[in-house]
């Protein structure tokens, strides 16, 4: 049985470390595009992307935000750069609960790189010299499962364990989130 | 709404442990911008002469220039001003970086800094927390030690700091202040020492807002990408691994020997492999996309960065290669030492030696490999340990105190600073002028919008001038196409080439730009992406406030005699205005009399180089005027003739 064929435009920012300078330009300017309105203040501290730095350990490393989702982390992989331990949560980019980055300065919402999508290409690109940051954005051809072959799937457990058992698994499955 | 600025001043008394965070005069950014202008006003107001520098009541302060916070690209450099124990004139200093920018979200545009910390303290500043914290655990710490040491205290990964290290604790004269790889020098380490303050560390989140914001923006997304391209912009040097510029015609040792043909292709290549085999990445400041700083890490020595000429100063001052450089540069940063006078000193010691004039009674168990000499001194310096104690005070007042004859050694010295150490045959007139009258002590600071040299052909010089968008006026496209032999220019040339490279820098300092974009970098290929043409309109932008280029001109002349006056209030006067004596090897004493004579009256200055009641009030310094009468610095009778007068008017807006 072979599923439908689905278009997806894949957007992607591909990011040279070795070559960033550490000017910070994607912060200011990701912040400046999206305040309102629009260009109005400019505030690093607002921008959905952060330069991390540290400058003595020749460290620097943009990261982007995106949602935050617990099932994508556990916390306990540790990388050596440089000789400098770092841990799984130094550049990773989600709007995470222990943490400060990526949350509004005075509300503390959660920010998300949206890839500036009124925008002709994103605004940390544009401003980023020397092509560090880049753009992609590639048609992606994926294959869709159609609900159908979900159905006959789903009939199978039912059959196995009874209805009432999956109902309750998948409710617990969606709480967890 | 302000824009651009925040409107606040924090006031910081380390005696008292107060902090006030305190609203300032819109009025005063319209009359000197910002940064070293509104500093050299607060300094002016608050800093009597008989203050001296080692006095509570002397102020440190660092601001924001005016632009900082804005797009506008290469707005980083934070003004650090001071009176200076060396000079007992004011401190002029700028550091690149983030600080500034860094300090304006946090909600000030300037921290204002009195009396003395009973013990090492470091001051915490996060929006509109700001606390004063005990250093104590840092004494002794290196620079950027410090401020690893603080963020992980803090848990402040983002925060800036600016740091002493040892040599700023014992108040050796030429400290630096040290923020990631950039730092501050020329007289202000030694202050933040003295007031015990190790450090300075902020963090700011809040918004910065801009006039016409859109039209900025959109602007600066294209000067930015203007700046990356252009190879008349940020440092050369840091691409261009030929350096024979300086190697051949800067002098070695203490300021003493040119070694003419000392470069060589040989040369560049080792060099060459020795940088790329040890450098990390190269980086910018904040908000540029050049790259001036190469960093480097060397044997195991802490990671360090250099820009420029600030990598040759020791190996120079040593007659070593590159790599004694690279040995000593990290320790320097560690200790915070500035790399430009601190080489020449230990110089003017190893001399002293040689000449024995200083013993092994000095320098017990001297070395006799140079390079591990500028170590040993070095130690001896940071420490202020023997003969240490004597040479941290600059070579200047090390001279006089040790005495014997010493003080023919201090050979390089102006206003009792260190120059560059640059030993030239023919005389330059802008130069002379220059480095006489320069408030700003190294000629780096003063020189830049006008080429140092001719250009040989004319159809070079033609070449030049067509795409120079940077002159104030026609004039100076004229006087370069007739300039055809260095000491070959009229007096009328080079009294406004000098008050244009002046402009630029007191410009710059106001509102924060770096001068690799702006004021210093235009001499080299008259393509500098600032200049008095396009700073006007982009000003307008980010503040609101209107302005053109004769407006911008008067708060340049403003700002330059304010800070002239602050000299004068302390005793300047024309004998002090000489460049070293050996700067030329032919000179002509009665011609740069004359020469500095018609300088002063085109600056509307005094024959002793006071500025006259007219030139002062004309621009609305009526306060200094009075000051000056009230101490009979002036009589009130000085002033130029009624013809004469237009004539300055004319010059002086320089256009
Ligand atoms: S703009 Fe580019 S070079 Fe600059 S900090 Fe961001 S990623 Fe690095
Ligand atoms: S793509 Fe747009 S929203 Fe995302 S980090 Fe870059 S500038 Fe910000
Ligand atoms: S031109 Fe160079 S020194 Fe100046 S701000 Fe840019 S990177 Fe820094």
């Amino acid at each position: 049985m072979k599923g439908e064929l689905k278009k997806n435009k894949v957007r992607r920012i591909i990011v040279n470390l070795d070559k960033c300078n550490g000017c910070r330009a994607c912060e200011l300017v990701c912040s400046a595009v999206h305040a309102k309105p629009k260009y109005s203040s400019i505030n690093p501290a607002r921008s959905r992307i952060q330069v991390v730095m540290d400058p003595l350990n020749d460290e620097y490393v943009p990261i982007r935000a995106c949602d935050y989702s617990k099932a994508g982390c556990d916390g306990r992989r540790v990388y050596m750069i440089n000789e400098k331990k770092y841990s799984e949560c130094s550049f990773c980019g989600t709007v995470c609960p222990t943490r400060d980055l990526f949350k509004e300065p005075d509300s503390g919402l959660p920010l998300k790189c949206d890839m500036c999508e009124d925008e002709k290409e994103p605004l940390c690109v544009q401003a980023c010299p020397d092509g560090v940051l880049t753009y992609e954005e590639e048609e992606e051809v994926e294959e869709e499962v159609k609900p159908g072959e979900m159905e006959i799937g789903l009939k199978s457990l039912v059959d196995k364990y009874g209805l009432q058992k999956v109902a309750d698994t998948f409710a617990r499955m969606s709480q967890k989130g | 709404m302000r824009y651009a600025e925040t409107g606040y001043n924090l006031e910081i008394d380390l005696s008292r442990g107060n902090i006030e965070r305190v609203e300032t005069d819109p009025r005063l950014t319209e009359l000197h911008l910002g940064g070293q202008g509104t500093n050299a006003k607060i300094l002016w107001d608050r800093v009597p002469p008989e203050v001296e520098p080692f006095s509570p009541d002397n102020l440190l302060i660092f601001s924001t220039g005016l632009l900082h916070g804005t797009p506008i690209v290469g707005a980083n450099r934070t003004s650090v001003n001071s009176f200076s124990p060396q000079t007992n004139l004011f401190a002029h200093s700028l550091m690149g970086g983030y600080f500034g920018p860094e300090l304006k979200h946090a909600g000030y545009d300037k921290i204002v800094i009195r009396g003395k910390a009973p013990d090492l303290v470091y001051l915490w500043i996060k929006n509109d927390k700001v606390e004063i914290r005990d250093a104590t655990h840092l004494r002794g710490k290196g620079a950027t030690e410090t401020a690893v040491l603080i963020k992980e205290g803090l848990n402040e990964p983002k925060a800036q700091v600016a740091a002493i290290g040892l040599a700023g604790e014992n108040r050796v004269y030429t400290a630096s202040i040290e923020h990631g790889h950039s730092s501050a020098a020329r007289g202000v380490g030694v202050i933040m020492g003295d007031k015990r303050l190790k450090a300075i560390a902020v963090r700011g989140t809040k918004d910065i807002n801009i006039a016409r914001p859109a039209e900025l923006f959109e602007t600066c997304l294209d000067l930015r990408k203007k700046i990356y391209k252009s190879p008349y912009v940020g440092d050369w040097m840091a691409v261009d691994e030929d350096d024979g510029f300086h190697h051949d015609n800067f002098a070695w040792g203490n300021a003493r020997v040119r070694r003419r043909g000392y470069w060589s292709k040989e040369l560049e290549d080792r060099w060459r492999n020795l940088k790329y085999d040890n450098m990390d990445r190269q980086i910018g400041c904040y908000n540029c996309p050049k790259k001036c700083i190469n960093v480097i890490s060397y044997s195991g020595r802490k990671r360090f960065g250099y820009k420029c000429y600030g990598k040759d100063t020791y190996h120079m001052a040593a007659f070593k290669e590159l790599d004694f450089s690279y040995e000593i540069l990290g320790v320097a940063q560690e200790y915070g030492l500035d790399s430009y006078s601190t080489p020449q000193i230990i110089a003017f010691a190893i001399e002293l030696y040689e000449a024995g004039i200083l013993t092994d009674k000095d320098l017990p168990g001297f070395p006799s490999d140079s390079g591990e000499r500028s170590f040993y001194l070095l130690e001896k310096i940071v420490r202020r340990e023997g003969i240490g104690d004597v040479l941290a005070n600059g070579v200047y007042w090390a001279a006089r105190q040790i005495g014997r004859g010493a003080e023919a050694y201090d050979h390089n010295t102006t206003k009792k600073f260190e120059q560059l150490p640059i030993k030239l045959g023919r005389l330059n007139p802008p130069y002379f002028l220059m480095i006489a009258t320069g408030e700003k002590m190294a000629i780096t600071q003063i020189e830049g919008s006008f080429p140092q040299d001719p250009l040989p052909t004319i159809e070079e010089r033609e070449e030049f001038v067509r795409k120079w968008d940077a002159v104030p006026d026609e004039k100076f496209k004229k006087w370069f196409l007739e300039w055809e032999k260095r000491e070959q220019i009229s007096n009328e040339a080079s009294c406004a080439i000098t008050d244009w490279n002046e402009a630029m820098h007191y410009i710059d300092d106001s509102i924060g730009l770096c001068g690799f974009l702006s004021s210093f970098r235009g001499q080299f290929g008259g393509g500098a992406a600032y200049h008095i043409n396009n700073i006007p309109h982009l000003i307008s932008l980010a503040t609101g406030m209107e302005l053109d280029k004769d407006g911008l001109w008067e708060i340049f002349q403003r700002n330059r005699n304010l800070i002239r006056a602050l000299n004068v209030r302390r005793g300047l006067r024309r004998k002090d205005e000489k460049p070293p004596e050996d700067h030329w090897a032919v000179r002509d004493h009665e011609f740069e009399q004359k020469l500095l004579d018609e300088y002063y009256k085109f600056k509307g200055w005094t024959n002793d180089g006071i500025p006259t009641q007219e030139t002062l009030d004309k621009l609305g310094l009526d306060y200094v005027s009075e000051d000056f009468i009230k101490r009979g610095i002036l009589t009130g009778s000085e002033g130029t003739s009624s013809q004469e007068q237009k004539d300055e008017e004319l010059k002086s807006r320089g256009c």
